[in-house]
């Protein structure tokens, strides 16, 4: 029998979820494919994650996104849950989060529990508690969902081991892009440490595979790999500080993913925070700057060559354009002859469209209303392509090139002060 | 008549389709004709339930090949995308299929062609089978009911564009394997009893649960997850369309969070109260700042802001914590007891106070009142963090060599986190601008000691002076 819960569980998971709200990531792919048949429980992981539903932030809800606790003896300045930050505080017990996790699941809400905590007593303490959460739902309750545990740096190797035999993704977080920025803005933690820690899941999520290429019933070891988050807009990093920490976290513990947060102003901040929240458009060039380098083969450099004299990427218009514009002798570039790696380079064409066009010109040449029904949007792509009838002569040498491609300026109101 | 005669005869057929969705049951029929060579225009296909009122004349009885075993190709690509189309809810959708069928006989690589309209048709009708399928999966909502025997039982409503329902029961299973459920649609039903699969015509809304009581949990999670300080209706809207929010319990709250959003983000950023404006550059500036601060609630209580004193590029800034009493009536810092013990230990270290900048991590004396008197109060580390603000702007101008901070308040503002006096004196602390700090206690509490305790700490503070002396002496050479 299903007991429903008390009245204080509400209030407690509406604290504990809003503290949980500044974490970016929610996804629930990339791990090993199971499922409950056989078993006594429920759960499945099918390799892609769902997202059950949309927040009006725009972002996905696949798990439910908790923390265990919002005590913490940290005091870490963009954290709303910072020792010294006067906010309500609540603790969830480990048994209460897992049937909490089995009511949501049960009911198709969710593909699982995103876990995370603030520190409370000590760093093993906490960790212990995160483990036996997943644990509880593991073993008590033959759970198959996803499980996201982030795990706490400062904590024993030998319980982060733990976390990463029940879950299906780790996560350390970076938390700035620059030491700088993170011995500023948080005092408790250290860098090396972090690293240090994420280089220790690496090793453990490779010999894991090593192991299962074995033996068969080797344990696994976070299938779904470690991933990190990255906060911008807190501290002075530019732009192209974030690409090269992103790649060097990307090449040294071989990351799933960074995820970009944009600070956001919390109630009861600290001083010495910006007040004001950096442009939603700036995570936006980020996670765009990450998929080139993920998907088009960006070298990081290439990346940070788009950047301005600022070191930023521009917000008005895409890193892709923006490095296309600088780079105007490698275009136009021909849809009809080109590999696929030039044809990845030019401004308005996706890895889909690639590879639809690089199919259909082995049964025709193609021409510029072929490409237009490939393509969200001809007009961008037309200045960097030559198809069978058309060349963009001039348009690609134009100074004012960028205008006529950036969007179109929002008129200002009239009367505005 | 021979198949060959049929066609000749420009006759029509009508094949009728028994599911709405039963690919194997159109691969058979395709097969056949087009092993008769009937064009893709000699023939309608009429799903249950449909008019074929175009072709009622059509032949229902269809040709026989004259060669049953001549063999009828299709690429891969095709197969896998019919096996989709055939869920569609387009009534065209087996006329379009059986057309590139036909098609694909003469050009067998014809998918590849993603410029060609049928192929686009196709792959979009097939996106969208596997779209719906996929909001399927993320958007039912199952709600609790007991049946007599207190057995949990788990029922859906779900509207879905396709006829997707059968296709889809695989994934349920193996996800709630063990549970009871049914998902009721439009389109016909499934229910699982933990170990078979059954099927049932279709329901109405009506007949599911209207509520469950986990809702109210799930919406709270819901609200509160969700981070008023980014609103991208937009992109909610992409991937939640509107028509699936009529059967989802957490999209009633949408409207409100959307509208109390830009709300709640001023009132987020009014909490924290941090309405900082350029940091002063002159201490003129910030001495005439401080005095309207309120920023904490310090800065409302009946007192005056009190500055710093001493030289703009003294090389050593004393850091008190904040004024007490008589600073506050005397508008100047360290004028008090707790002055009068800092005066002394500075002339026995041998540093000249004049040539000293001397001021506090917070410039408003904290009390609360007991009769006549003011009691002083310990600043939060919340208010000593505000404080920083102006704190910061003065070491920004005056740029000492050295900083020393007395007690833990003005260690804080220094450092940004609480230490322990005892484990971080003695000791230089590099700071970000190239300065370092020295931390020592604070005067008031040598003056709240006695006896053997009282010596020690006295003892300890000439130190830490002594130090800062010799410190500043090596740094100016």
């Amino acid at each position: 029998m299903e007991q429903m819960p008390p009245l204080e569980t509400i209030q407690k998971l509406e604290i504990l979820a809003d503290a949980a709200k500044y974490d970016a990531s929610c996804a629930s792919s990339g791990t090993a494919k199971r499922n409950s048949k056989g078993g006594t429980g429920v759960g499945s992981t099918e390799g892609m994650g769902i997202c059950h539903a949309y927040a009006p932030d725009g972002r996905c809800i696949s798990l439910l996104k908790i923390l265990l606790t919002n005590h913490c003896i940290f005091d870490c300045h963009y954290c709303i849950n910072r020792k010294s930050s006067n906010v309500r505080r609540a603790k969830f017990t480990p048994q209460e989060v897992a049937d909490l996790t089995l009511t949501f699941y049960r009911r198709n809400y969710i593909e699982g529990l995103f876990l995370s905590s603030g520190i409370i007593k000590s760093s093993n303490h906490t960790m212990e508690l995160l483990v036996e959460t997943a644990r509880i739902l593991r073993e008590d309750h033959d759970f198959r969902g996803y499980i996201h545990l982030k795990t706490i740096p400062e904590a024993d190797p030998d319980l982060a081991h733990q976390a990463g035999l029940y879950a299906d993704r780790v996560s350390i977080n970076v938390e700035l892009p620059t030491d700088t920025g993170l011995t500023r803005l948080a005092p408790d933690k250290n860098s090396r440490q972090i690293e240090g820690a994420m280089g220790g899941m690496k090793m453990a999520i490779r010999q894991s595979k090593d192991e299962r290429k074995r033996f068969k019933h080797a344990p696994r070891f976070a299938p779904g790999g470690q991933s990190t988050q990255m906060i911008v807009g807190a501290d002075a990093a530019t732009d192209s500080d974030i690409v090269g920490k992103a790649s060097r976290l990307y090449g040294n513990f071989k990351l799933r993913r960074v995820y970009y947060s944009a600070f956001s102003p919390i109630p009861d901040a600290s001083a010495v925070l910006p007040l004001k929240r950096p442009p939603l458009m700036r995570e936006h060039r980020l996670y765009q700057s990450d998929w080139l380098m993920r998907f088009y083969g960006f070298a990081p450099h290439e990346v940070m060559q788009a950047t301005g004299a600022d070191g930023n990427l521009p917000l008005d218009i895409d890193p892709k354009l923006a490095w296309a514009l600088k780079f105007r002798q490698r275009f136009p570039v021909d849809v009809n002859r080109a590999p696929r790696e030039d044809l990845l380079r030019v401004p308005g064409l996706g890895t889909r469209a690639v590879g639809q066009i690089l199919a259909s010109r082995r049964h025709r040449s193609l021409r510029l209303d072929d490409v237009a029904k490939l393509t969200v949007s001809v007009a961008k792509v037309r200045p960097f392509i030559c198809t069978v009838d058309w060349r963009p002569t001039l348009l690609t040498d134009r100074a004012d090139l960028r205008s006529l491609l950036a969007p179109k300026q929002e008129q200002l109101e009239l009367f505005a002060a | 008549m021979t198949a060959l005669q049929h066609v000749k005869l420009g006759t029509y057929f009508v094949v009728h389709m028994p599911e709405p969705d039963d690919f194997t049951f159109w691969r058979e029929r395709a097969r056949q004709l087009v092993q008769c060579d009937v064009p893709p225009d000699r023939v309608a296909w009429v799903e249950p339930g449909g008019n074929g009122s175009l072709f009622s004349h059509g032949d229902r009885r269809l040709p026989v090949p004259d060669d049953a075993t001549r063999v009828i190709r299709a690429s891969k690509r095709f197969l896998s995308i019919a096996r989709n189309v055939a869920h569609h809810s387009d009534p065209e959708r087996f006329s379009l299929l059986y057309a590139m069928l036909w098609r694909l006989q003469s050009n067998p690589r014809l998918m590849e062609d993603k410029a060609d309209s049928q192929v686009r048709r196709l792959e979009d009708m097939d996106k969208s089978v596997r779209r719906d399928a996929h909001k399927m999966h993320a958007f039912v909502r199952f709600r609790m009911v007991e049946d007599e025997d207190g057995n949990e039982h788990y029922v859906a409503w779900f509207e879905p564009d396709h006829h997707i329902v059968r296709r889809e029961a695989g994934f349920f299973v193996r996800r709630f394997a063990n549970m009871h459920w049914s998902i009721l649609t439009p389109r016909g039903c499934i229910h699982w009893d933990g170990e078979t699969l059954r099927e049932s015509g279709p329901a109405q809304k009506s007949d599911a649960p209207q509520g469950d009581p986990a809702e109210d949990l799930w919406r709270k999670y819901y609200a509160s997850i969700f981070n008023p300080a980014r609103l991208k209706i937009g992109a909610m809207l992409k991937e939640m369309p509107r028509k699936y929010w009529k059967n989802m319990p957490e999209a009633a709250l949408i409207p409100e969070l959307v509208a109390g959003a830009q709300k709640r983000e001023s009132e987020m950023v009014d909490a924290g109260a941090m309405q900082f404006e350029d940091r002063p550059e002159t201490l003129a500036a910030i001495d005439k700042a401080i005095h309207a601060c309120r920023k904490c609630p310090i800065g409302s209580l009946e007192n005056q802001a009190v500055m710093g004193e001493g030289p703009d590029d003294a090389s050593l800034m004393i850091v008190g914590e904040q004024p007490g009493d008589q600073e506050d009536q005397a508008g100047k810092p360290f004028v008090g007891p707790a002055g009068q013990v800092l005066d002394a230990a500075l002339e026995t270290a041998g540093i000249e106070r004049s040539q000293t900048y001397v001021t506090n991590a917070v410039k408003h004396f904290k009390y609360v009142q007991r009769g006549k008197r003011r009691l002083h109060q310990s600043p939060t580390a919340k208010e000593i963090d505000v404080c920083r603000w102006w704190h910061e702007a003065e070491r920004a101008i005056v740029k000492p060599k050295v900083v020393l901070a007395m007690g833990a308040s003005a260690a804080r503002a220094m450092l940004g986190k609480t230490v322990s006096i005892t484990q971080a004196r003695g000791e230089p602390i590099p700071l970000d601008d190239g300065s370092e700090l020295w931390v020592t206690a604070h005067p008031s509490y040598l003056l709240r000691l006695n006896g053997e305790a009282k010596a020690e700490q006295e003892r300890l503070f000439a130190a830490d002076l002594a130090a800062v002396k010799e410190r500043l002496g090596e740094l100016v050479e």
